[in-house]
Parts: C-alpha cells; structure tokens; sequence
C-alpha cells in the first residue's frame, strides 16, 4: 500500500496544453509511492476570475475544497497558481467565521460544505515533506552529473507569504535542493524570483515577452543547459514562447524547458519517451544525448 | 477605457469616502498606511517594462478619492499579481489585494478585459477556465492518461448568478 495518498488537482491549465507536466508527475509519484486518485468532480479553483470577482474566487476555490472534503483525502496541486488559491482560501475561511458562513450559504445547493478538514499541497511540498530528499535520492540511478540547469520558481509557489507560508520568498530553496538530489547542478543567476509575465498575457503581450526574454537572458548569461519549471504557466512562457522571443528581439538561446519532473525522471532511469519529453517545443536532443545513452 | 491619470487632478474629482469603501473591502483594509515610499513601484517586474504601470500611483489615486480615475484606468488591468509588492511593502498593505478590489469594483461597471469574460464563460459551460478542444480529451486516452473529472457547470452557473456575477462578465466594454 501507498505511504501516502492525495487527490490529484490537475487544473485548467495543465490538460489544455502541458500535459508533459501531467505524465511526468504521474510517473514520478508512482514510483515515489504517492498513490493518486482523481477528483470525483472538478472546477477551476478560481484564481484566473479574482480579478473580476473574488467572491466567485472564493466558492470555485471553496467548492473544490469541499468536494476534497467529501471524499476525506488531501489535495496536491502541479499548478502552483492552484495550489496556493485552494491554501489561501482556506486559511482564510477557517481564519474568517463570517465569510466562511457566507460561502457556505452559497455552496448548499450544491450539497456541499468547507468544513476545513484537508489540506492543499503543490507537488514540491509533497516531495519534500511526504516523500523526503532522502527518498529521492536513493532513487536516482542515472545521477546527472555534469548538467548543469537553473531554476525557475515563479510567484505563486511563493508569494503572498503570509497565506503560503512555503520555503523562503526572497530567496527559495526547495526547488534548488530537489534539482541538486538529482545530482544536476543549480545554477545561481540575476532575478531568479522575477515573475515570468504569464499572466500578463492577453493584457499586454509585449510586456510579458519582456518579462520573459529577460529571464531567457539572465539563464543564458549562465550558460544553463536547461531551465526546470514547476509551474504550467511558467512553462507555456518559456516553452512555448522561446522561438517567438528569439524572432521578436533577435535573439538565440536554444534552452530546453524542463518540467522538474522530467529531470527526475530522467535521473530515476526513466526514458524521455515515457516522460513524454516530445512534447516540449524547444529541442532537447543536446541535454538528452547527454544524459542518456542514444538520446533515449 | 482611457488613460487620465496624466491630467491635472480636479478637487471636485476627489470622493473622501472612497477610501474608507475600499478600506472595508477584503485585501483593501490597510490601504491608507501607505506612505508612498515606493517599494513596490521600484520591486514591480511589470513597472519595469511599462511606462504607465505604477503601483504606488494607483494607491495614491485610491486614497485621494479618485474614484473615476483609477477605475477607467487602463494601467488598472497591467498588474501580473506576482505579490512581490505585497510581500515587501513596509507598511503592510497588500498591494496586489488592493489593486485586485479595484478591478472588481471597475468589473461591477463592466469594465473587463476580453480574456476574463472568456475565461467566465468557458468555467460556466464546463467548468474548466479554458474549452479543451475534444481532440486533445481523445488524445488522453491514447496516452493512457485518465479521463478528465467533470465539471459541474449547471451548479456553478446558479451560484454565480445568485451572486450578480453574470452581470459583470455579460456586459459589454472592456
């Protein structure tokens, strides 16, 4: 029997256009003994309508909770944009009687009710304080030695603090020591917590490819092989944004996007195939024939 | 939606009270401890990149009652809501929660960019923010992967109705 068991909260984003994310985690937490069980019903947890309404934030987020509640198993989130709405929420509700009677009375209908029983985690969180660095190491068969990549955390893994409460916001360790017990090197660059611009996208898209060109820069400065993201929006930035950036400023970096569980995988001796590295747009074959033999 | 904030600042365009409105809106409560030092202008990635995105401008305009001004304003819908001015601000305010109860007041006007009422409508059909073309729910089952769990939009719908936010999102502008 698994050691520990979470209800998968896939997000909108995730089985829209990154589903690499998705077959990579899965993967990964098989063999790392997390037993997944899909949620019986799903909506989005309400994060994209905040700025439109956040009472509407609040019952998409509450709703999702609720169900989680019904079926008396924790939630972990890939998305940290839905990881931290379903903790935010949450800890407001439970901090908040007034509000938390108010959303409530909107989630009756429905049969449901946030009662605060279980808890929302991002995968990073499960992988290190459920699974364990320890763990993760003794798995890795295929060490990586000599890559060299760099991270890439995001914001909503880690901020606001004071409703995430995970890792260090101005300066995070966790995504860096999960790279490092695969034994890749994680390389150190300028503005390693600047936002990628994701969101700005649709609002002003120049600004966001700003955002994220500079990051490309920064990571290339480096010489990284690879950024590894955690994030789906983050990776739709970079990923699928690279060729465009590269034509817009006429600029050449050629950096592989990673999902960090890609870059596990590869060390726990998965192929590329099975942790559907074809799905990435930016070419791989540099870092792949590096790490495995042939390329697979 | 036009850019105003350029223009000379009229007395008669300053509502004291609407301070006091955003003060007792959830995010907005410690909007007049801001003193202007700009901590979150100077650490704002999107500041960077923009000429008319100022957070600190539009906490000013807010405490100055500039009701009108700052609820038409473009520069409004610009914030990435990374949090990094909330998180440093050394006063305290929640920058992005202020700025967020700003864009639902301007919402309640039906001032909303396209994307959002995209998003609305595909979480009241499905559930999910975005419509996921069927070719890719087939392309799952080939990767073995699981069905999706379904959304409950008859549901949502109700609730978000009861709520006036199909007003909001039906509107037209933005």
């Amino acid at each position: 029997m698994a050691e520990h068991k979470y209800l998968l909260f896939l997000g909108c984003a995730i089985p829209y256009r990154v589903v690499a994310y998705e077959i990579s985690a899965r993967k990964i937490l098989q063999r790392l003994g997390v037993e997944i069980v899909e949620m019986p019903e799903f909506n989005c947890c309400g994060l994209p309508l905040d700025p439109v309404s956040h009472e509407t934030m609040l019952i998409l987020a509450a709703r999702n909770l609720a169900i989680a509640e019904q079926k008396g198993l924790d939630v972990v989130a890939l998305c940290p944009g839905c990881a931290g709405t379903l903790k935010k929420v949450s800890k407001m509700l439970k901090e908040d009687k007034h509000m938390c009677e108010e959303i409530n009375g909107r989630l009756k209908e429905a049969g449901l009710e946030f009662k605060g029983t279980v808890t929302a985690k991002h995968l990073l969180q499960v992988l290190v304080e459920d699974v364990g660095l320890e763990k993760i190491k003794e798995m890795v068969v295929r060490p990586l030695t000599n890559v060299k990549v760099a991270e890439h955390n995001g914001c909503h893994i880690l901020r606001p603090k004071e409703y995430i409460g995970f890792d260090d916001p101005e300066d995070p360790k966790t995504l860096k020591t999960l790279i490092e017990a695969t034994g890749a090197t994680c390389l150190d660059y300028l503005d390693e917590t600047e936002c990628c611009g994701a969101p700005s996208v649709g609002v002003n898209d120049k600004i966001a490819l700003q955002l994220a060109r500079d990051k490309l820069n920064h990571i290339k400065t480096v010489d990284a092989q690879a950024m590894i993201t955690i994030c789906p929006f983050c990776h739709i930035m970079y990923d699928t944004n690279e060729l465009r950036i590269e034509k817009m400023f006429n600029e050449v970096y050629g950096i592989p996007i990673l999902h960090y569980p890609q870059l596990l995988g590869l060390a726990m001796g998965m192929s590329p195939e099975e942790l559907a590295f074809n799905e990435l747009r930016v070419d791989c074959s540099k870092i792949l024939g590096q790490v495995c033999e042939g390329g697979k | 939606m036009t850019e105003t904030a350029e223009k000379p600042i009229k007395a008669s365009e300053m509502d004291p009270k609407f301070k006091y409105e955003i003060s007792k809106m959830h995010g907005g409560e410690k909007v007049m401890r801001c003193f202007q030092c700009g901590t979150c202008t100077s650490d704002c990635p999107v500041a960077r990149f923009s000429e008319t995105y100022r957070p600190r401008q539009i906490i000013r305009m807010t405490q100055l009652g500039l009701r009108d001004r700052v609820l038409n304003s473009d520069t409004l819908w610009l914030c990435a809501a990374c949090f990094t001015c909330t998180d440093r601000c050394p006063q305290d305010v929640e920058v992005a929660s202020v700025i967020r109860v700003l864009r639902n007041l301007a919402a309640e006007k039906g001032i909303v960019p396209q994307m959002f009422k995209e998003e609305a409508s595909s979480i009241l059909e499905s559930g999910y923010a975005y419509r996921i073309p069927e070719l890719r729910l087939k392309k799952r089952e080939t990767l073995g992967l699981p069905p999706l769990p379904k959304g409950n939009p008859g549901s949502i719908g109700k609730t978000l109705r009861e709520i006036g936010f199909l007003k909001c999102v039906e509107k037209k502008g933005g």
